[in-house]
């Protein structure tokens, strides 16, 4: 099988945020994986090492994991890191005119470099701690006109088939699915446990190649990119002051009345 | 006038109110149409007139709940191509946001997600990074796709009268790439007769601290007529189903209170009820990060706590 996972570096979920002129400032705040990325990127593992017969991937397998990024040059920190969790090499798209790009712009980027990678499946996580908009995997399918496998729970593949399986979660229940490959598939992050990188994997992830690519090198016009073509636009941003905390009490006995006073003083009951 | 379309929410049978949150946004902004897939159906319609609607669109044919979003996205895209609304309004569901996604790159529309309120001149306010930012923004293209959180607006109730209009659509017209991905089978998650968690006006949380026994969280949220949600440190122990969790991978809720029990207030946690109108917290350890935003703490056990404030609650309320 050859795969894709697209990840994405992300402000540290910890970090406060701010928005610098309608954009989230990435200067100020630590970069990370996306941690739901490393789902996905378990996910491929786990799958390459229950279908090779070396029982990994890359070389002598029959199998590879490529991690697909569009991001600033320093997204190579967190791509490494995928790196070293076990995938086989990477391609990051980084290019000045990508600032500002909306989530049209980042399926369409995406999508020519997946279109031109042949890959059998797409792995994603289900959304990106700090757009939080959930939408590009569905956006690859479309854009791929390939399946959509969403939301999984559980994945399997039969390789002789060329079909994949899921179990989609969802809020009214859970739903078998099925596709053909080529497939987009997010997961849900409790399908798995993503493995901590060995010392070995970090050593091995120190020679595993980055290819760098620009919009030119994939067929792409500035003008398909960027915030000039972005069909959705911030007006304005303002930080709403911390919620502060507000009555605190220690529980001697009564504070479950003095709970239920306080819910009727607030005319909730 | 400018036409607006709306997805209407049908769950176990009925339409959800969020539909009816989507009519009063559009309603806003011009005339609304009412997208219903899965076939004409007479009781649907009825609960639809309880809404600010102009016209009801059945689209029958197919079985849309068979396929993956790609069904209903493509025959969405093709009402947008026919009609030009200016807008196409959707509840920000797992679901809803993959039909937007999709009705997005096929109509080349601009798409904003989880909007908390929008204008009438197409303006949607955002609340992100869990809560503290408040952003304003447009769509620049003929229609605006917007996905809206549910319970983000009271519901204006009208008794409407409206055109019903059904168009049949056959697997064929959806295209091979729309029906390729099929559903074989559904497992329906057991709703035990409380309030959905992202409609109600109350919600109770257990997270590790219940160790597994949610009783006592059920029963206040039972007296308050309150839906029950968890920490992920709960769904995963097994304690209460995944559906029922708040936060970053679970759902994001903004109800009038919040009351967290034994939950230690993580970020991923916050991420999904810090725009909670009142937080309530109770919590053993005075330390713990979700008394930052409390706005009534108490630091104690729930299993003392919790009963005896459904007691009280229960002796106000007779
Ligand atoms: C990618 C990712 C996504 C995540 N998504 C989510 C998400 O959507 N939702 C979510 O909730 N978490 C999420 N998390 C997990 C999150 O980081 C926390 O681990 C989780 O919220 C902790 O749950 P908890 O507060 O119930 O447990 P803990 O952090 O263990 O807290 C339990 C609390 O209960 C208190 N307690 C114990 N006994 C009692 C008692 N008898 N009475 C009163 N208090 C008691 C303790 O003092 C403690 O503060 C995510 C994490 C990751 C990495
Ligand atoms: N810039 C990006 N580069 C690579 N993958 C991305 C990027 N943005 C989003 N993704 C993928 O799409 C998923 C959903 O992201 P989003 O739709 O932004 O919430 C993420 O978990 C990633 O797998």
């Amino acid at each position: 099988m050859k795969i894709a996972v697209c990840v994405k570096q992300v402000p540290d979920s910890w970090a406060e945020k701010k928005m610098a002129g309608g954009v989230l400032d990435r200067a100020g705040v630590d970069a990370v994986l996306n941690d739901l990325d490393e789902y996905a990127i378990e996910a491929a593992l786990a799958l390459v090492e229950a279908n090779s017969p070396t029982g990994a991937t890359g070389e002598g397998s029959g199998h590879s994991i490529t991690l697909i990024s569009m991001g600033p040059e320093r997204a190579s920190e967190s791509i490494r890191k995928g790196l070293s969790m076990g995938a086989d090499d990477a391609i990051l798209i980084t290019d000045p005119a990508l600032g500002g790009s909306d989530s049209l712009a980042t399926s369409l980027v995406l999508a020519q470099v997946l279109s031109a990678g042949g890959y059998d499946l797409i792995f994603c996580g289900t959304e990106s701690t700090d757009a939080r908009m959930s939408v590009i995997p569905a956006m690859l399918a479309e854009r791929l006109q390939i399946s959509q496998l969403t939301f999984a729970g559980a994945v399997s593949v039969d390789t002789t088939s060329a079909t994949a399986k899921i179990s989609r979660v969802t809020d009214s229940g859970i739903e078998e699915m099925s596709a053909a490959f080529p497939a987009v598939i997010s997961v849900i992050e409790k399908i798995n446990e993503p493995r901590y990188p060995s010392f070995k994997g970090i050593m091995a992830a120190k020679k595993k190649i980055i290819e760098s690519k620009s919009l030119s090198d994939i067929g792409l016009s500035t003008s398909d990119v960027g915030s000039d073509a972005a069909l959705s636009s911030v007006e304005d941003a303002q930080a709403r002051p911390p919620r502060s905390a507000g009555i605190k009490l220690v529980d001697e006995g009564n504070a479950g009345t003095a709970l239920a006073e306080f819910l009727a003083e607030k005319r909730v009951i | 006038m400018s036409k607006v379309f709306i997805l209407a929410e049908v769950t176990n049978g009925h339409i959800a109110k969020s539909t009816g949150e989507l009519a009063t946004f559009a309603k806003r902004i011009g005339s609304v149409t009412a997208i219903v897939l899965n076939g004409k159906d007479a009781a649907l319609e009825a609960e639809l007139a309880n809404y600010s609607i102009d016209e009801v669109r059945f689209l029958s044919g197919v079985d849309f709940n068979s396929y993956s979003a790609a069904a209903s996205a493509s025959a969405i895209s093709a009402l947008i191509t026919a009609e030009g609304p200016t807008a196409l309004l959707i509840s920000s569901t797992a679901q809803g946001k993959e039909i937007a996604a999709r009705v997005s790159v096929r109509t080349k529309s601009g798409i904003i997600t989880d909007a908390i309120d929008l204008d009438s001149n197409l303006i949607a306010t955002q609340s992100v990074f869990g809560g503290s930012t408040t952003v304003h923004s447009k769509v620049n293209s003929p229609c605006a796709v917007v996905t809206l959180r549910p319970n983000s607006i009271e519901v204006v109730s009208v008794a409407s009268t409206f055109t019903v209009l059904e168009s049949s659509v056959t697997e064929a017209e959806l295209g091979a790439n729309s029906t390729r991905d099929r559903v074989l089978s559904v497992a329906a998650a057991v709703s035990g007769g409380r309030p959905e968690l992202t409609e109600a006006k109350i919600i109770v949380s257990g997270g590790r601290g219940t160790n597994g026994d949610f009783g006592a969280v059920e029963a206040i949220a039972d007296a308050l007529g309150a839906a029950v949600g968890a920490s992920r440190a709960a769904t995963d122990a097994g304690w209460y189903p995944h559906s029922h969790q708040v936060g970053q991978t679970g759902k994001t809720v903004s109800p009038s209170v919040y009351m967290a029990c034994g939950i230690s207030g993580a970020i991923q946690h916050r991420a999904g009820m810090q725009t909670s109108k009142l937080i309530v917290a109770i919590n053993k350890d005075p330390d713990a990060p979700i008394f930052d935003i409390a706005d009534f703490g108490v630091v104690g056990d729930l299993f003392n706590v919790l009963p005896q404030a459904t007691a009280a609650i229960l002796a106000k309320k007779a």
